[in-house]
């Protein structure tokens, strides 16, 4: 029988709020995270990082470290593997310094000792000497004429002749006469915007565990958001065979798309090679701010052009996106995204991928979409300001929906921005009074999702539960979401199965956790494993009931005749089948590996009103709704929980967070105390509105959620505050110092 | 033949124009037959691109089928976090 479990409606366990899988390892220190691994013999690592932002290395000395008591093995760029080139080529260059320091806190040398203690003394006994050459760490600066060359030769073909060899990437896209469109405009504004680099914020620092024998055999625990990729790396930067490394994910305590590379797993490995004994490294947090990677920051420049009715005319942006030392800033992700709510006639974008003396950006939620959205619906609220027309209205009237074309040229598919903006319209929140001092703000946001390679191996046990095996690390509470899609299928109850986060050894690669695609893609394949191990549970009652395998169907758990012609026969419960499954036939399981490319995008609308104290510059965020389409909330709770977070990280990042550079090029408040992240105290209750038009993608209409969310967050709050403060605000973090600046300068002007 | 629409960036490789055809029943055999018909296309198509087939935004797989009324788009190749 041929069996497809879609549908959108009706459901019994989807959408269902059941307790997490996880829930009780976590709340009583059980879980086990990547400092929680020990091993017989383990050695501790340090790593030896340069103090300066761009030096040539003229020489390492590591014999007096080499020379101490417990230091059992010291590396240097010398113990990795030579001749690798493009992404893996500059992740080995960021894992290890070569010929230059790139960037504050770029990692030099490395030292694995009995201790952790003995092993940070011995990071000191290492003598590095430095030739300091000129450095760059703002953006503007990094284009100009002159400025200190990071890396020569690092541009791709798309980037025109005649530009800084800073710039490493261009991107240009768009479709008609913007100038045109501008004609007819009866109001045009063009602004400035910056925003600075924030950190992702995990709770969890990076941390490993390695061992890795001459033999070329190893095993590596750690923490991250794709271990199939680690695998891949670290096989690569150490040139071992890749299904010689075995990858164990961690319980994982914060990702946010910053664990979706490598930073420390290949010394650990390549320590553990030296020294022939486990090694244990776990980053500080002065580290991670400064050798992990935070965000792009930016400087872009938006024109938009409106008339009186509010429709818009046409939409021009360049994006310029600071990527530290290394090319791969999502210079393209945020021109693509900046425009993607509206249907523009005339539209135009231009993004620029700038290499600076910092650490490598990294993924953040939807990497490049809210800095663009932040400069965007900043211009569309001041023109909506100036002419007097309603936000909402005015975004509805020029909202992408379903065959409109997109600014970066496909036409839409069935999407949900319009549902959103009319659940915000009718949303309480929106036509609430506003106390004297406040402002309100709105902003849409937009994320493409993305699907990517996928396995899941389901097995059934004798008693009739089931053990899924995933190969997508659980950043947000997947195990409880693949248990109930699982369950629908089956039609056994949510505490009957049981997900697990498989190692390397045991499934088909699965790309990284990331792009919101893990409820989509491993969603989609416990759908469809669950559907093979249903039909072979029909098989088995078929073959006892001595009828053809389609005349007989599943359901709620029991294998049934399909009709009068089939026989009369009692529904035999999957427990009852999987008694006997070893007696008739063996073990029965399911499988699924593909890559799923039906991934739907997202959008959101968010309601924020904010208070601005005129005396001190304080903002507070007084209430905060989000409202996104879900496609279909397969566990509710946990998609108002992403919800929630990208709104409070959007907090975080348009009101205190910043990464400050000296002018000696170095990162002056690498921790929590001076990287001012927001606690509880800080954030409203952040109200949340599930809409869910289903994505045709997904057998259940599942839309990946875990982005989008943090996209609106940055503009809805700038544009909130920027009423309550009565100036417009263009630069990012609106810090208390910046709204007094603001506001002076407001009264002198 | 397919009509395969590129982003602005492209149309200097390929004398300005903002779309091509080529023959091909697959993503995979659009993309050969872009890099074989349009070589200047090749180090951007070697970077990693996606491609929308009729609003679906295909990421990575080369055996998609593609129909010759099937609305093409090239994008750059979409990451995420």
């Amino acid at each position: 029988m041929a069996l497809d479990s879609s549908k959108t409606t009706g459901f019994k366990y989807v959408g269902t709020r059941p307790d997490r899988p996880d829930g009780l390892d976590k709340v009583t220190g059980r879980a086990k995270f990547g400092a929680d691994a020990y091993a017989p013999g383990m050695l501790h690592a340090a790593i030896k990082r340069s103090p300066h932002a761009h030096a040539r290395i003229v020489k390492i000395d590591t014999s007096k470290a080499e020379a101490m008591e417990g230091v059992k093995a010291v590396v240097t760029r010398a113990d990795f593997a030579t001749g690798i080139e493009g992404e893996f080529g500059n992740i080995l260059e960021n894992v290890m310094a070569g010929e230059k320091a790139l960037y504050d806190g770029h990692a030099v040398a490395a030292v694995a000792a009995t201790s952790a203690l003995i092993a940070r003394d011995a990071v000191k006994a290492i003598e590095v000497e430095y030739e300091i050459l000129p450095h760059v760490t703002d953006v503007d600066a990094a284009m100009q004429a002159g400025a200190p060359v990071i890396r020569e030769g690092a541009a791709d073909s798309s980037v025109p002749e005649g530009l800084h060899p800073n710039i490493v990437r261009y991107y240009e896209s768009g479709h008609g006469d913007v100038e045109a469109g501008f004609a007819e405009a009866d109001l045009v504004i063009e602004d400035h915007f910056l925003t600075e680099a924030t950190h992702q914020g995990y709770i969890e620092p990076h941390a490993c565990l390695g061992t890795l024998g001459t033999d070329g055999k190893g095993e590596l625990w750690c923490c991250t958001q794709g271990h199939w990729y680690v695998q891949k790396v670290c096989a690569a930067l150490l040139d071992v065979e890749t299904s010689q490394l075995r990858v164990t994910a961690s319980e994982i305590g914060g990702g946010f798309g910053g664990k979706t590379t490598v930073f420390i797993e290949p010394v650990a490995l390549a320590l553990s090679r030296k020294a022939n004994r486990p090694v244990k490294l776990v980053m500080t947090r002065a580290e991670v701010f400064k050798a992990s990677g935070p965000t792009s920051s930016t400087s872009m420049d938006v024109r938009i052009g409106m008339k009186k009715d509010g429709t818009i005319t046409a939409a021009q942006g360049t994006f310029r996106l600071q990527g530290g030392a290394f090319p791969g800033a999502p210079c393209e992700m945020t021109a693509m995204c900046a425009f993607a709510p509206y249907d523009l006639k005339h539209v135009h974008q231009v993004g620029y991928d700038v290499m600076t003396n910092r650490p490598k950006q990294a993924a953040y939620r939807a990497p490049g979409s809210p800095m663009a959205a932040f400069a965007v619906e900043s211009v569309i609220d001041e023109l909506c300001n100036k002419l007097g027309l309603d936000p909402i209205d005015t975004r509805l009237k020029n909202a992408s929906r379903e065959g409109t074309r997109a600014s970066f040229g496909p036409k839409w598919p069935r999407i949900g921005l319009v549902e959103t903006l009319e659940a915000a319209k009718a949303h309480p929140h929106y036509s609430a009074p506003l106390k004297p001092g406040q402002g309100r703000g709105i902003s849409c946001g937009f994320w493409f999702n993305h699907g990517g390679e996928t396995a899941v191996s389901l097995a059934l046990s004798e008693d009739g539960s089931a053990q899924v095996a995933v190969g997508t690390p659980d950043i947000g509470g997947s195990r409880a979401s693949m248990a109930l899609m699982a369950a629908e299928v089956l039609g056994i109850p949510y505490e009957d199965i049981r997900v697990t986060i498989a190692d390397t050894a045991t499934l088909g690669y699965n790309e990284i956790s990331h792009g919101s695609r893990v409820t989509y893609a491993s969603g989609l394949a416990t759908i469809k494993a669950a559907e093979d191990a249903v039909q072979k549970l029909c098989a088995r009652a078929a073959a006892k009931w001595g009828i053809p395998e389609d005349a007989v169907y599943w359901e709620d758990g029991y294998a049934k005749p399909s009709g009068p012609n089939a026989g009369e026969f009692e529904p035999l419960h999957i427990g009852d089948i999987t008694a006997t499954m070893g007696a008739t036939g063996g073990p029965i399981c399911g499988h699924f590996e593909a890559t799923p490319e039906g991934a739907g995008v997202s959008f959101a609308t968010h309601i924020v009103d904010a208070e601005v104290d005129p005396e001190t510059g304080k903002t507070s965020v007084v209430r905060y709704t989000v409202v996104q389409d879900a496609g279909k909330a397969v566990h509710p709770t946990y998609v108002e929980g992403q919800f929630q977070g990208g709104a409070a990280q959007g907090i975080g990042w348009a009101l205190n967070e910043e990464y400050i550079y000296g002018e000696d090029g170095r990162l002056q408040n690498a921790g929590f105390l001076d990287y001012r992240i927001p606690v509880a105290s800080d954030l409203p209750m952040i109200d949340t509105v599930i809409v869910e038009v289903p994505n045709p993608g997904h057998p259940f209409g599942v839309r990946g959620v875990g982005e989008t969310s943090i996209c609106p967050p940055l503009a809805a709050i700038a544009n909130a505050v920027s009423a309550a403060a009565g100036v417009r605000m263009r630069q990012l973090p609106m810090r208390p110092s910046r709204i007094l600046e603001a506001l002076e300068s407001a009264v002198d002007g | 033949m397919v009509d395969v629409a590129l982003w602005s960036g492209l149309r200097p490789l390929v004398e300005g124009r903002d779309s091509v055809e080529v023959e091909g029943r697959t993503v995979g055999e659009i993309l050969n037959a872009l890099r074989r018909d349009y070589p200047a296309l090749g180090p951007t198509l070697d970077a990693g691109v996606s491609v929308v087939v009729d609003g679906r935004v295909i990421a990575s797989s080369l055996t998609e089928p593609v129909s010759p009324d099937s609305e093409v788009v090239l994008m750059m190749r979409l990451k995420g976090g």
